[in-house]
This record gives structure tokens, sequence and C-alpha cells, in this order.
């Protein structure tokens, strides 16, 4: 049988599509992208760098100017986060909330030996932040509020035009890390509000090392990477062409009807997990990534289940500490409020294109299979 | 590189020996708890007159090294005297596995403390200290060490849970910050009982919560 990967949150499989327009660009079309006077290789590169920008530009509805591409999403939240703050000459004061990714947790976080001041926005048991807390706490000493749009681990949409509207009032810049939600979720910018909004290429099936940061025409930001003129003289370096080509292919097949698919086949394996004895699904259940599971089982720890499952030819992660580097559990549940033993039990199943509908009853089945005979080695049953 | 295990321990990990539990065992212990991430509790069986142990089984709540090293450490511990039993050691155990993962090492210490404290629990129960030291606040202390703060993960004694101890007569006062109400208050009561009952000059363990 076929490895089933369930992954897809962390990284995707390169689409064939994708991967033959990229080999054009280093292939044959293989110029830095330079001036309009140059020659005919450089133009051509020009050509298809502005061409992968604008088909991104026109669906998340991005004006002329306003999108930069970078080495990823971490790159792009690093770049929104410091920018702005190397670049303000009053406001100190930083707003992110905790479940955000550690590239935007640690980008403010070191902002604060700069003399700015983080301050973490709590959310609620579904990982929803807490507009109401944010309307007390934000003032005219905040000068970013960062929440992302949806969440990579539990897959929370957050409810980004409310936080918009109250941080306009507070004359606050916004960012959203959007880089799961990408090609994932519709977006439109300008009805968002978002100043800055971070994308990424390589969770829907596009490659990795390219993404991007849409920085609103007049949002006060400081050149990220000195070097060239590259970039709308905001990013130095040669830029990633093949990645950008290919990121904006990815993002074109990316249909309506592709995301439907994939909705479909997680909710199928969600209500077949669910209905494991206790079994609790982890965020929103409403406002939720449509390629998203991620659910607790109870009594066990999720390095077991995940080494077992891949025994078994599944891939999928768990939030447990067993399973980090640091030995610490997810730190998304627990700035939701769940206990360690909830994040020890924690395992996300992510969906993608190459996903097959038959395939899920094997993975259910050999999940089921694996809670049971770890349960029952567990000294922790909860009575039963 | 492949998955940092060696093949032994995802052999035990796979197909534990001895998983499961006894009934009326004549000692058991269990250490680390679900907070800290790992949890093994070790059950025994022991011949009265050679001192041996007949069987042994586990539970494990916890990560592959976790499960491993406690299937490892009751083959090595079963048909041993309890005398040649304490003396395992968790490099013994882990050399046994063909190795562990640095960041695992704990996992193979947790199995082991509980192999040896389920026995000193027999000891203490059967008449067997040779140094029959009077319990006191200090030896309460040590073994409170072993048993974890469920809101922090941290152990009680650490995160200051306990607040005093006082040893009278055989009856053992523990004080705790936290209240009678609080979800983890019986989680917490039967902890520290199960560590402090089995010493062998203890009728009554106390356990005495804030008032709210």
């Amino acid at each position: 049988m076929k490895y089933v990967y369930l992954d897809n949150g962390a990284s995707t499989r390169v689409d064939p599509i994708v991967l033959k327009e990229m080999i054009k660009y280093m292939d044959d079309v293989y110029g830095v992208a330079s001036s309009q006077f140059s020659h005919q290789p450089g133009i051509m590169a020009r050509d298809g760098l502005e061409k992968a920008r604008k088909i991104i530009k026109a669906r998340l509805n991005i004006r002329e100017g306003e999108l930069i591409f970078t080495s990823g999403g971490t790159e792009a939240n690093n770049m929104a986060i410091k920018g702005v703050a190397f670049k303000s000459e009053k406001r100190r004061k930083i707003l992110v909330s905790g479940v955000e990714h550690y590239s935007v947790l640690h980008s403010a976080g070191s902002l604060e030996t700069y003399g700015f001041k983080v301050i973490t926005i709590p959310v609620d048991d579904d990982g929803v932040i807490d507009l109401e807390w944010l309307e007390k706490n934000i003032d005219d000493n905040t000068l970013l509020v960062s929440v992302q749009h949806s969440n990579h681990e539990v897959g929370t949409v957050q409810p980004i035009e409310e936080v918009v509207r109250i941080a306009k009032r507070a004359g606050a810049i916004v960012h959203t890390d959007a880089a799961y939600s990408f090609g994932w979720i519709p977006i439109d910018v300008e009805k968002l509000g978002v100043d800055l909004l971070t994308i990424t290429g390589h969770k829907i099936h596009g490659p990795k090392g390219i993404g991007g940061l849409y920085i609103k025409r007049g949002t006060p930001i400081k050149k990220w990477m000195d070097g060239g003129y590259n970039e709308f003289d905001m990013r130095g370096g040669t830029e990633n062409i093949p990645g950008a080509v290919g990121m904006a292919k990815a993002f074109e097949l990316m249909t309506e009807e592709e995301v439907e698919r994939v909705r479909s086949m997680r909710d199928y394996l969600k209500e077949r997990l669910l209905s494991i004895e206790d079994t609790h699904l982890n965020g929103s259940e409403k406002n939720r990534h449509p390629a998203n599971l991620n659910v607790t089982f109870d009594y066990i720890e999720g390095e077991s289940v995940v080494l077992h499952l891949d025994m078994r030819g599944i891939g999928v992660i768990t939030g447990s500490a067993c399973f980090s580097r640091s030995l610490e559990p997810s730190h998304i549940l627990m700035a939701m409020g769940k206990t360690h033993e909830h994040a020890h039990g924690s395992v996300r199943y992510s969906f993608g294109r190459f996903n097959k509908k038959e395939e899920l009853d094997y993975v259910f089945e050999q999940t089921e299979v694996v809670v049971r005979k770890l349960r029952e080695m567990s000294p922790i049953k909860g009575g039963k | 590189m492949g998955i940092p295990y060696s093949q032994k321990v995802i052999e035990h990990f796979v197909n534990p020996r001895n998983v499961g539990k006894i009934e009326n065992p004549d000692a058991k212990a269990t250490e680390g708890s679900p907070a800290c991430g790992d949890m093994v509790r070790i059950y025994l069986k022991i011949d009265e007159k050679t001192k041996r142990i007949e069987d042994i089984k586990f539970e494990s709540y916890g990560c592959a090294s976790n499960i491993a090293t406690a299937s490892i450490t009751t083959e090595l511990a079963k048909g041993k005297t309890i005398d040649e039993a304490k003396k395992i050691t968790w490099k013994e155990a882990a050399d046994a596995l063909g190795g562990l993962p640095p960041v695992k090492v704990h996992c193979a210490v947790l199995a082991v403390d509980a192999l040896k404290t389920a026995i000193e629990n027999y000891e203490n129960q059967h008449g067997l200290i040779v140094n029959k030291k009077p319990t006191d606040e200090k030896k309460v202390r040590e073994r409170l060490e072993h048993v974890i703060d469920p809101r922090t993960g941290l152990d009680v004694i650490r995160s200051k849970l306990v607040q005093e101890i006082d040893v009278r007569d055989g009856i053992v006062t523990i004080k705790v910050d936290m209240e009678k109400e609080h979800q983890f208050a019986g989680n917490v009561e039967s902890e520290l009982k199960e560590r402090i009952e089995p010493l062998w000059d203890v009728k009554e363990v106390r356990v005495v919560f804030n008032k709210s």
C-alpha cells in the first residue's frame, strides 16, 4: 500500500504541473529579472516574475507595487513585524495572539531588547482571539497588531475584519499571517482591511523557499534586506523566479472545487475519528481551515500514536512534548487553556490534493487499532 | 539517518513484554504523571520466601522510549531477587535497548525508578528495612519530589504545592496550597497518599487542603 501522507499542513508535494512550469525557469529562462532595457533572457525572466506576481495579486485583490516576494512565510513575518517596528518613531506596543506561528512570536519577542513591549492577546478554548480584551488593551501606544488568518495546527480561522476595525480606531497597523490560508480560504485584502499579509507557496503544492508579503500602500515599513533595488526597493537579492512562478501556478490550481473536494475528505475522516470514544476535536468546529483536522485521544501520548501510524504507512504529527525538539507541549494548545495531558494526546491530520477518499477508511481503521492498543496499556483510563 | 530509535527500542515498542496489571500485587509504584507527559506504573508479585520477583507487569502512558524501557526493565527484573533487581540502573536498561537518544534518557530513568520504588514499598511493608530509621520530614519530602503537580508539570515540592509536612506518632500530615474543590484535588490526594503510605512506620496520611 502507498504511504498515506497527512502532514500537508507542514508541507505538500509539488504538483507536477507546477514543477513543469518551474523547470522552464531554471532550464530555459534562467536570466535575472532586469530592466525592460536589458537583453532578451533578462526580459523574459522579468516577464515570468511579473506574470507570477500578477496572478497572485489579482486573486487577493492587491494593487500594483504592494506584493513583494520573500523566501517564505517566516521571512515575510519577520519583515512585517521588524520592518514596521524599526520604522516606528513613537509607538512601542505590539500585540500578538498566543497561538501565532513561532516566526511571529519570536520576531515580536526579539523586539523587546529594542524597547518594545510585546503583549499576548488571549484566545478561548477554540483558539479564537478575545476581541473584548483587544478592545480594552489597545491604545495610542500600540504600533502593531498581528493575528494569524488561520492556525496551522488546529485550523481555527480568526475574525480578522473585527481585529482591523478595533485596531484602526486606535491607529495601529494590522498584520495577518495567512501562510496556511493562502489558496485554501478566499482572501481579499481590501475587504479584510489589513496593512500587511503573509503568504507562502509550499502549503498549496507549490515549492518551498518562496513566499510573499502584501504591504498596503503607505504602510510605514523599513527596507528589509539591503542589496540592489529588487522588489520595489524593499528587498535586495536576486529574485527566486522559479519559486515565484511555481507559487503562482500552484495558486491557480487551488480552485474552489479543489478546496471543496479536500474539505469533504477532511469532514469524512473527522466524523469517523470522533466516533472513537473519548476523542475530542481541537480548534473551532465552525470557523475552520478546510484541510485541517486535529483531535485529542484521551489517556494516551501522541508520539506513540505517530510512530505506530508511521509504521503502518500513515504520516501525521502530534502536539505532544515528547515529539517536539524543545520537549514542550504545543504552545498553541497550551494557549488555548488545554492541559498538558490534552496536548500530549493531540494528533493532527492535515490534507492535501493528493489524498484519496479510499485511503481514509484505512487511516481510520489503523488509528482506531493504535488508540485501542495504547489505551490498553495506559495507567490512566479514566476508570475504564 | 532514519528514525532515532534502535531496532531494539522499536521492537519493544511494537511488542512490549509484560504489559498490564496484576490484581492484588505485592507491591506497586507509579513514577511520572500525565502532566509531565510520561507515566509508568509497575506491579510486582514477589515470592515471600525466596524474595524473587515471580511476576512483573507495567502500564505506560508515554512515548516510544517510555514504553520500550518499561518493557525491557520488566524483562531484566523478572526472576531476580528484589536485592538483585534493586541494583538495575537506567544505564543497564538503556544499554539493553541498544541505546536511547539523549533527550529520551529520562524515560529510562522513570521505568527503573518505578521498579525501585515498588521494591522499596515492599520492603517497608514486609519489615525488610535494614536501617529502620523512623520516617521524618526529610524522608517524606524526598518521596514527594517524585509526585508531579498536575497544574504545572513540576514536582509538588518545587511547585510549592506542598506547604507543610508534619510527622507525629506515625501520622503524616501534608498541607497543600490547593482548595478541596479544585479539579485535581482528588488526584493530588491519592498520589500523595500512594507515595507515603507504604513507609514502614506510617499509620496514616492526612492531606489538608486550603479552606475555600
